[in-house]
């Protein structure tokens, strides 16, 4: 009996789905339009590619989710939870309060109740002051009944996170377990204002990531289907709905990484420059090891400036319904405005009256599309000179995101990568796969699952080998509850942090594990 | 006299980053803590130089330790207010003004954030005219002024009066207590005389970073080159336009060193241009020409902005312009050579002004 999975990638103009076999085989796939209420849009790819490749749909086990929900709420500044704000770190860091450099209208809906209470620790693990429990409980108090959600940071909680974990126990002794809680040593690493930023999005959004989860679930039970379901995350790995509901903030960048992710599977690559052209924007991002390079500077997050983990990418305004404007002295512009979605009515090859990327690259003769008649008029010679701009554009971009100037293979995908040519400057090849409109859909049904484990370690007692050796099991133990198949676990990341000063030689140990999806059918079999 | 409001802030943090030559810290937290300030206590006051009495007490304000730890443990606001009244107390005479000691990164914002919340004027000057990466690198120490007796604050209410021989000694023993008080202190430094900074500052520095951050962000609106605006307002040279074609850092000795590689775009395509630094940008050269050298300042643009990048930022592939800027004269004497000029980085160059270097097209 098959096993078939479903990945769905909701973006902010087109919903993508795609239908894998056990083989990971596209059966069928789709591209619609994103509609106002998402999951008419979802439900309708999903009815689609279910119809189209007529499989049984007891037989779909898997499907996942890549969604923009989260990020279209931060920066719609809609649907938000409400929350509470809580920094550990008075009487350091009172001349910077929380949400300071955040948008005024951000911090209108997240800053009601914003609390500084004394605690927090040093760099080397020493604590600045005792933590105020007493002030905790007023402050759970005073919240009780007006909020949803509660966003801690504490001062160096990379470094120790006890902080923290007890401000949480005191709100769930008085809230109750049910209270949604964010704490920011899960969320991001050093660098207080960003950590904390992050951890007040993630408390806000945690409602949405529900509904979100529901909605899917209950799409999929409309047809019939019992399926485990993931979400897609920023770096390329999966998490379980229990999960995603905690960190809503991991699924923001999702979209981009799941190009990437899916451009890696469609080429067989694992390290190469990925560009993936949409309508308004090209996202251009780094394969390392099959999975996206991450971003080491802060990223702004609807204009809050963040630093958890976010795939490092370069957005140009260059997509295939960008608008090119031509002068009377021959001098033009390219965007940064775009017909979009609107393509089809808009553009000149389908009879509108805009001139777009589109409509250049079919008058050059480099895409079939449309009616080129209605462009044979336009003057070549000068729209030879556009083309070579837009393709500098992107070449400019690739070479930012290379390390080195050795030429690498550049992979394009994306429904607007037909306007790109076949060679490159920088690039050792340029590769178009195959389904490569719907990389991203695939890139969220072919990704993997990760466990990871944080810890802090007493290396005097126990050597640093076998500390090691205890995190990454307990890292692989945890991807396999999580539903990665034990014989394909790696581990992909290692960070210890000594916490100098602290007896013992202590040692925060961060390991994360990640392999394929466990076919659980395919086992029963054998 | 005039007033600074919150405008003028972010102007002063885009100059305080071109003229921190790449290192000095990034001045984002300290701009943040001056606007928080000017929220809460309302605007600056920014005096000239010659509107200080003679024998008005003025004392710089800077944060001392790792610019990291201050990026996590942010300061609690007091520990500058704590370190000015203690520093009062020993010399049993009220402070009149507050100064930045350097005009470069998150030091030229500290004071600012200080003279809002004590309501003390900021005097429109410093000691370096940039960012230096030690402590005795001031033209206050050309001039044989003593760091101490200086005061070191914590968050947590501790503070640490220091009287020490000589400014080496003021390091040492200063860098050791930073680090037993959490990693980042801030400093009461330098106590002067008015008289002392008409003779030995530099004057009209945070009016110079305000312009160059004004002139940056107008061009923009403007649609003009900034670059070209940036060069005009500072007295620079355009040295270099290329992209970063290498980046290779190292820390050592708790400083971050390296070099950055250029390779040449527009006309100066088929040269390289290397920048070494030491925190800051030390030396410009190509393969054939030396085209600065310090004490004079080396700043790494963006080319489509005009916005300086710090060598945190620097990556492979940046569009970058690379300009020149003359030192103030004081650096230029021999003492000032012997402090920051190129051989007591470790670099076997003598000193040549940026002005005759241009004239030459560079040294073979």
């Amino acid at each position: 009996m098959g096993v078939y999975r479903i990945g769905i990638d909701v973006g902010g103009t087109h919903t993508d789905a795609v239908l894998l076999d056990q083989y990971n085989q596209v059966i069928s796939e789709t591209k619609s339009h994103t509609t106002e209420d998402v999951f008419i849009g979802i439900y309708t790819a999903m009815r689609k590619i279910i119809d189209d490749a007529k499989v049984p749909v007891e037989q779909i086990k898997y499907a996942m989710l890549g969604t923009t929900h989260c990020t279209n709420a931060i920066v719609e500044r809609k649907r938000l939870n409400k929350i509470a704000a809580i920094r550990i770190g008075a009487p350091a860091t009172l001349a910077v309060k929380p949400l300071i450099g955040v948008p005024e209208d951000l911090c209108a809906v997240l800053g009601k109740y914003v609390y500084l209470i004394r605690g927090g620790h040093e760099y080397d693990g020493r604590e600045i002051v005792e933590l105020d429990e007493a002030r905790l409980y007023e402050i759970a108090e005073e919240i009780n009944g007006k909020v949803d959600s509660i966003a801690i940071t504490s001062v160096f909680s990379p470094v120790s996170q006890t902080h923290e974990q007890r401000a949480s126990e005191i709100f769930k002794e008085v809230l109750g377990e049910e209270i949604s809680i964010s704490l920011s040593s899960e969320i991001g690493s050093v660098g207080l204002l960003e950590r904390e930023n992050a951890t007040i999005l993630n408390a806000a959004v945690v409602n949405v990531a529900k509904t979100t989860a529901d909605g899917f679930i209950n799409a999929l039970k409309n047809e019939g289907i019992e399926a485990k379901v993931f979400f897609c995350q920023n770096d390329g790995t999966l998490m379980s709905i229990e999960y995603a509901v905690k960190y809503p903030i991991f699924t923001v960048a999702c979209g981009p990484t799941n190009s990437l992710r899916g451009a890696s599977y469609l080429s067989e690559l694992t390290d190469a420059i990925v560009v993936d052209v949409g309508g308004t924007t090209t996202d251009i991002g780094v394969l390392v090891q099959s999975f996206p390079r991450e971003s080491s500077l802060a990223v702004e997050i609807g204009g809050a400036r963040t630093n958890f983990r976010m795939p490092d990418l370069i957005s140009i305004g260059l997509g295939g319904g960008t608008i090119i404007r031509i002068e009377d002295n021959g001098e033009f512009t390219i965007g940064p405005d775009s017909v979009g979605y609107r393509l089809p009515e808009k553009s000149l090859i389908f009879g509108g009256d805009t001139l777009t990327t589109t409509d250049v690259a079919v008058a050059l003769g480099k895409v079939e599309l449309g009616d080129a008649s209605k462009v044979a008029h336009l003057d070549k010679e000068l729209l030879n000179r556009v083309y070579l701009n837009m393709v500098n554009l992107v070449e400019e971009a690739i070479d930012k995101m290379k390390t080195s100037a050795a030429p690498v293979p550049v992979i394009l995908v994306g429904g607007g990568s037909i306007l790109l040519p076949e060679e490159l400057k920088g690039a050792s090849e340029v590769i178009r796969p195959l389904h490569s409109g719907v990389a991203n859909a695939i890139g969220s049904a072919i990704s993997q699952v990760s466990g990871q484990i944080e810890k802090v370690y007493a290396l005097a007692e126990i050597g640093r080998e076998t500390a090691l050796e205890q995190a990454k099991e307990i890292a692989m133990s945890e991807a396999i509850s999580a539903g990665a198949d034990p014989e394909t676990l790696v581990i992909v990341d290692i960070e210890d942090v000594p916490l100098a000063y602290m007896p013992g030689n202590a040692t925060r140990i961060r390991v994360k594990a990640a392999g394929d999806l466990a076919q659980t059918e395919m086992n029963e079999l054998v | 006299m005039r007033r600074l409001g919150k405008q003028e802030i972010e102007d002063i943090a885009v100059g305080a980053a071109l003229l921190g030559t790449g290192g000095g810290g990034d001045p984002y937290i300290g701009k943040l803590m001056a606007l928080q300030a000017i929220e809460e206590y309302g605007e600056i006051t920014l005096l000239d130089v010659d509107e200080v009495p003679d024998d008005a007490l003025v004392v710089p304000s800077a944060m001392m330790g790792a610019p990291t730890v201050m990026l996590e443990k942010a300061p609690s606001g007091e520990e500058a207010t704590a370190a000015f009244k203690n520093l009062e107390a020993y010399l049993g005479k009220k402070i009149f003004a507050t100064m930045p000691i350097e005009a470069g990164g998150v030091n030229s914002m500290v004071p600012l954030a200080l003279a809002a919340k004590l309501g003390l004027p900021v005097v429109d000057v410093d000691g370096m005219g940039r960012a230096f990466p030690e402590l005795q690198m001031v033209t206050f120490y050309l001039d044989g002024i003593a760091a101490t007796p200086m005061v070191l604050a914590d968050e947590k209410g501790n503070t640490s009066l220091l009287s020490t021989i000589n400014n080496v000694w003021t390091e040492r023993i200063a860098r050791a207590a930073t680090i037993e008080m959490g990693g980042s202190t801030m400093t009461a430094i330098y106590p002067m005389t008015g008289k002392n900074i008409k003779e030995s500052g530099i004057r009209n520095i945070l009016s110079l970073e305000e312009q160059i951050g004004k002139t940056i962000r107008l061009a923009k609106q403007n649609n003009v080159d900034p670059i070209k605006e940036v060069l005009n307002k500072a007295d620079g040279f355009e040295l270099f336009r290329g992209k970063v074609s290498d980046i290779n850092r190292k820390t050592e000795a708790g400083f971050a060193r390296g070099v950055a590689t250029f390779e040449g775009i527009n006309e100066y395509k088929g040269e390289k241009l290397e920048v070494r630094f030491q925190n800051e940008h030390l030396i410009a050269q190509t393969e054939k020409r030396l085209l600065c050298v310090t004490p004079d300042l080396i700043a790494v643009l963006d080319a489509e902005t005009g916005l300086p990048i710090t060598t945190e930022g620097i990556r492979y592939g940046a569009r970058c312009v690379v300009i020149g800027m003359p030192c103030h004269p004081k650096w230029r004497t021999e003492k000032g050579i012997e402090a920051v000029g190129p051989r007591y980085f470790g670099y076997e160059v003598g000193y040549v002004p940026i002005e005759e270097l241009v004239k030459k097209g560079g040294i073979a």
